[in-house]
């Protein structure tokens, strides 16, 4: 961990996942230990307690297993964000289960990421599970996918294996849309091209999995053309100092804002000039994705929260019809004329199932047209009407203003996830 | 402040970017949101951000600090000129009084730290307060780290972690029923170093007691914690002046301090870089108890 990460690091967050026994939370031990983010308190608890379950290795597993039920059971049970830092980088994990009723978990996590990380036992190969995240991933759409396969010491570190599963899970993923997957070989147990390129396996000439994740480019990857500001709070000082201060503030979630461009407020639809750009006592030349800032127009416009402003000629589309993939994430099922919450940017509205288009299995990507219901971990596409309009773009185009969650009017619970598709 | 010239945010601008999304998300959403300040440098943190998230209006809650009756004098200065640069309402929930209230029960055993939970609770729910701020971060603690930025209680203020709600993409779900309420974490993917750079970049106003300074203290379960009259020293222990700094301030019963000669904030962050050891784990008494120490008081609707 170097000093002071103030300076020039960005951050990569990326999303875990792997079957129970495919070594995940070895390897993110190991990353977590040979880039220091781990402490010698923290070491010693777990060398503690692996000697007193009596391993005559220490399972870094533990490190990462954190509520105790987890450890009595000996499986991570729900999603775990882990931190560490190289000279380069800062990373967050978002480390998910991958235990079969927990895609849940998988599709939280991989809501933030900007790449997705899935291990595979290089003995076993491909499995039901290591497709299932993949279509999540490709679903949710992280940008950068990357298979390891994990264990090449137990196989002799060959060639061959890694050869027949790298071209297995490359003509898999072919089907879905991942823009960059990139495969590697490793033993997250002993540490071969972790951290550094492994000698024991001169036939790879890829980078270690550590690099990569250093230097994989996200550069692009958020959207900067199309201009989507949901506003969040109104800023009314009320004071004599700022007596007439009137500001918008919000998270940009697409594009680049300037001072003196022309803006449209939706659904309003009134049309002023963005007269400053302000983060905290100081205006910006430009806002992007993620700024937070706080808008102010030319123009004496009423805007509150809920609204959205874009550019005249780059709007979103205004509906009250929504076709959206959705991750279902409650006991009760979804069914048609089910009425839900949505909240999609910093709009919550009430919303009725009226269509389930289709259930899909995503281990066969088989879409069940007759299903009439999606259950618990279950993903489908559906149809909602909801109370009032929303300014929507298509996930694919906008992983902001294209996902909405769904909650549940009686419990309050977030029941599923939507993803806006056309 | 972009990363290449490539419209990419620096890490510590993209969490500050995160952190304001959700003070104003709960500002806008909830009906009594308050922030819980213990003095400490991630509660100072969190102010800032909320100073960044509203300005130029004035932050728009209250801050409730508990009193354990142990807090060194040094945070409390650090908290007034805090709350009168902000113009704050200030909100202090007192354990002593929390005690003589009958409200929690002091049996000469159990620190204060455990009595800071029921007087918490009582706070909020006195004050009706739907939604409380906390500096926690997931870099902290195994528990911590499977825990929501919303993380909610329910009546009994309880935190159930079998039962979390999703949360996803930045989409938080603020929903809860009467005598529920949110227990919000903006500093949630912060880790120490972050906090540090951040006060550093920010020229943030801290207690002087991460400072090293000269302090007259004693040994005790290898930590050295400061003479005060609040806890008397035990057989065998002896008091020797030496120059120390705290990681923490929590009740100074409990809070440990380390030798140290990091009297600036560049030579604290070369320390906490290089430290191998956690800020809980070096300083704090209370969680040695049990592996399972932390998730125990999260339970219960600790901070």
């Amino acid at each position: 961990m170097g000093t002071g990460t103030e300076t020039g690091m960005d951050l990569l967050r990326f999303a875990t996942a792997g079957s129970v026994d495919d070594g995940k939370s070895t390897l993110i031990g190991r990353l977590l230990l040979d880039s220091k983010a781990i402490f010698e308190d923290q070491l010693e608890s777990v060398e503690r307690t692996s000697k007193d379950k009596g391993f005559d290795y220490t399972d870094l597993a533990l490190l990462t297993d954190g509520l105790r039920s987890e450890r009595e059971q000996g499986i991570t049970i729900d999603v775990a964000y882990r931190y560490f830092a190289t000279p380069r980088r800062k990373f967050i994990i978002a480390d998910t289960p991958g235990h079969v009723q927990y895609t849940r978990n998988m599709v939280t996590g991989a809501s933030t990421a900007d790449l997705g990380l899935v291990l595979v036992d290089a003995r076993q190969g491909m499995t039901e599970q290591s497709r299932r995240h993949a279509v999540i991933l490709s679903m949710l759409r992280v940008p950068h996918l990357v298979l390891a396969v994990n264990k090449m010491d137990l196989v002799d570190f060959s060639e061959e294996t890694f050869r027949r599963i790298e071209a297995e899970f490359t003509d898999f993923v072919r089907k879905l849309d991942v823009p960059d997957l990139t495969v590697i070989p490793i033993s997250a147990l002993q540490g071969d091209n972790v951290v550094t390129r492994s000698e024991k396996m001169p036939w790879y000439g890829g980078s270690s999995l550590l690099h990569h994740l250093e230097h994989v480019y996200i550069g692009s990857d958020r959207e900067m053309r199309d201009v989507r500001f949901p506003v969040q709070y109104v800023i009314r000082p009320k004071s004599d100092e700022f007596h007439d201060y009137r500001g918008y503030a919000g998270q940009v979630a697409g594009g680049v804002m300037k001072p003196g461009d022309e803006v449209i407020v939706l659904p309003s639809g009134m049309t002023s000039t963005i007269e400053s750009i302000d983060a905290f006592d100081t205006q910006v030349d430009e806002a992007y994705p993620p700024m937070s800032v706080t808008v102010r127009l030319a123009d004496d416009v009423d805007v509150s929260r809920g609204d959205m402003i874009a550019r005249v000629n780059n709007q979103p589309e205004q509906t009250q019809d929504l076709d959206a993939m959705v991750c279902w994430m409650s006991p009760g099922a979804l069914k048609p004329r089910s009425k839900l919450l949505v909240k999609h940017t910093t709009r919550t509205v009430k919303a009725l199932v009226t269509e389930i288009d289709y259930r899909l299995d995503v281990n066969t990507l088989h879409r069940d047209q007759d299903a009439e219901e999606i259950g618990l971990n279950e993903m489908g596409r559906i149809r909602l009407r909801v109370q009032q309009p929303l300014m929507v773009d298509l996930y694919e185009q906008n992983r902001i203003t294209g996902s909405f969650i769904l909650i549940d009017q009686a419990s309050g619970v977030t029941v599923g996830a939507g993803m806006i598709r056309d | 402040m972009t990363v290449d010239g490539n419209y990419r945010l620096s890490q510590l601008d993209e969490l500050e970017a995160e952190s304001i999304h959700i003070f104003r998300e709960v500002a806008a959403e909830f009906e009594k949101p308050v922030l819980m300040f213990s003095g400490g440098k991630d509660s100072i943190v969190m102010l800032r951000l909320a100073e960044k998230a509203f300005y130029p209006a004035k932050v728009p809650f209250p801050v409730l600090q508990v009193d354990t009756g142990y807090d060194f004098p040094e945070v409390l200065a650090t908290r007034d000129r805090w709350v009168e640069r902000l113009g704050l309402r200030l909100h202090v929930a007192s354990v002593e009084q929390a005690i003589k209230d009958g409200i929690v029960v002091d049996d000469g055993k159990t620190p204060r730290n455990r009595l800071q939970i029921g007087t918490l609770l009582n706070a909020i729910e006195e004050e009706g307060y739907t939604a409380a701020f906390g500096g926690g971060r997931r870099d902290e603690e195994k528990a911590r780290a499977k825990e929501r930025v919303y993380s909610h209680r329910d009546e009994f203020g309880q935190w159930d972690p079998k039962n979390q709600r999703p949360e996803l993409w930045s989409l938080y779900n603020g929903r809860i029923h009467e005598g529920e309420h949110m227990r919000v974490f903006p500093l949630s993917n912060w880790t120490e170093l972050d906090v540090w750079d951040y006060i550093r970049r920010e020229a943030i106003d801290i207690p002087s007691i991460y400072f090293a300074h000269q302090r007259r203290v004693f040994e005790r379960n290898g930590m050295l914690f400061s003479e005060s009259e609040h806890n008397p020293l035990r057989d065998g222990e002896t008091v020797s002046e030496r120059q120390v700094r705290f990681r923490t301030v929590g009740d100074l019963t409990l809070t440990g301090c380390l030798e140290s000669d990091a009297d600036d904030l560049d030579k604290i962050i070369e320390e906490v870089a290089a430290s191998r050891i956690t800020e809980r784990g070096a300083t704090r008494g209370d969680d040695k108890f049990s592996e399972a120490a932390m998730e125990d008081r999260k339970k219960e609707g600790y901070f």
